[in-house]
């Protein structure tokens, strides 16, 4: 089953306020100088920041479901400009529920391009 | 870094209390909205991020040079508002791909008894000074 696709909307501000919650406060997610020191074209999303919204986009689609297990690899930073935002899309495809879990395969996209490798979540629907 | 560090498990971070708003602050930090009850599903890397940072410290390594190449979680419950939790970090794998340490961890995440809340697998890049 397709799931209706997600598109969220990263800004400089967003990483900020992430780098707060998460304590990840990595300069290559603030700071173009040090992002480019690293070899990144510039200031990139935290990977977790585009896993979170994975995750946001599989609570929109399964409300309330426990996650039993969440995965993938970071394949392609997000760069995030630093006036207005860069679009994520998250879609997924719902495999039919084995034993009461259900797996989606993930597909998450920036500008056309994949971002996250084989991003995969199991949960638990209610 | 030498092979050594494989197997090796640093000691269990300081114990992290779950609050509500600090599981809000992370919600709304991608965008989503909290009500209160579990945390976002990426919301044990908070735990995970704080053994990753002990180990850099350890091993000097700077955080700058790191990049996430792989993320796993594994969860036997969600974590909720009033956990007490902490994680052990140990190192799983080490090799060396073109002047990078490509560093592979496990991080177990335990609530206040000592039961097992997430484990976790991270891939961490490490980029020489030539990449």
């Amino acid at each position: 089953m397709s799931l209706q696709p997600r598109t969220y909307t990263v800004t400089r501000a967003d990483l900020v306020a992430y780098a707060e919650a998460s304590g990840d406060h990595n300069p290559i997610h603030q700071d173009d100088e040090v992002a480019r020191s690293v070899g990144l074209p510039g200031v990139i999303a935290h990977g977790m920041y585009t896993m979170a919204l994975a995750a946001r986009a599989v609570a929109d689609w399964f409300p309330g479901a426990e996650v039993v297990s969440l995965g993938c690899k970071f394949t392609a930073p997000v760069v995030v400009p630093v006036e207005g935002g860069i679009d994520v899309e998250v879609a997924g495809e719902a495999k039919d529920p084995v034993d009461g879990l259900t797996t989606i395969a993930l597909t998450v996209t920036c500008e056309g391009q994949k971002v996250l490798g084989m991003p995969k979540a199991v949960v638990r629907a209610r | 870094m030498d092979q050594s560090l494989v197997g090796r498990a640093f000691p269990p971070t300081a114990p992290y209390a779950v609050t509500e708003d600090n599981v809000r602050a992370f919600a709304e930090a991608t965008g989503a909205s909290y009500d209160g009850g579990p945390a976002p599903a990426t919301f044990p890397i908070v735990l995970a991020f704080g053994a990753m940072n002990a180990f850099l410290e350890a091993e000097q390594l700077d955080l700058y040079r790191i990049v996430h190449g792989e993320q796993r979680f594994a969860y036997e419950r969600p974590v909720v508002p009033g956990d007490v939790l902490t994680a052990t970090l140990s190192v799983a794998s080490l090799r060396q791909i073109a002047g990078n340490d490509i560093i592979g961890t496990t991080s177990q995440i335990t609530d206040a008894d000592g039961a097992l809340v997430c484990s976790t697998s991270a891939t961490l890049v490490h980029r020489g000074p030539e990449s």
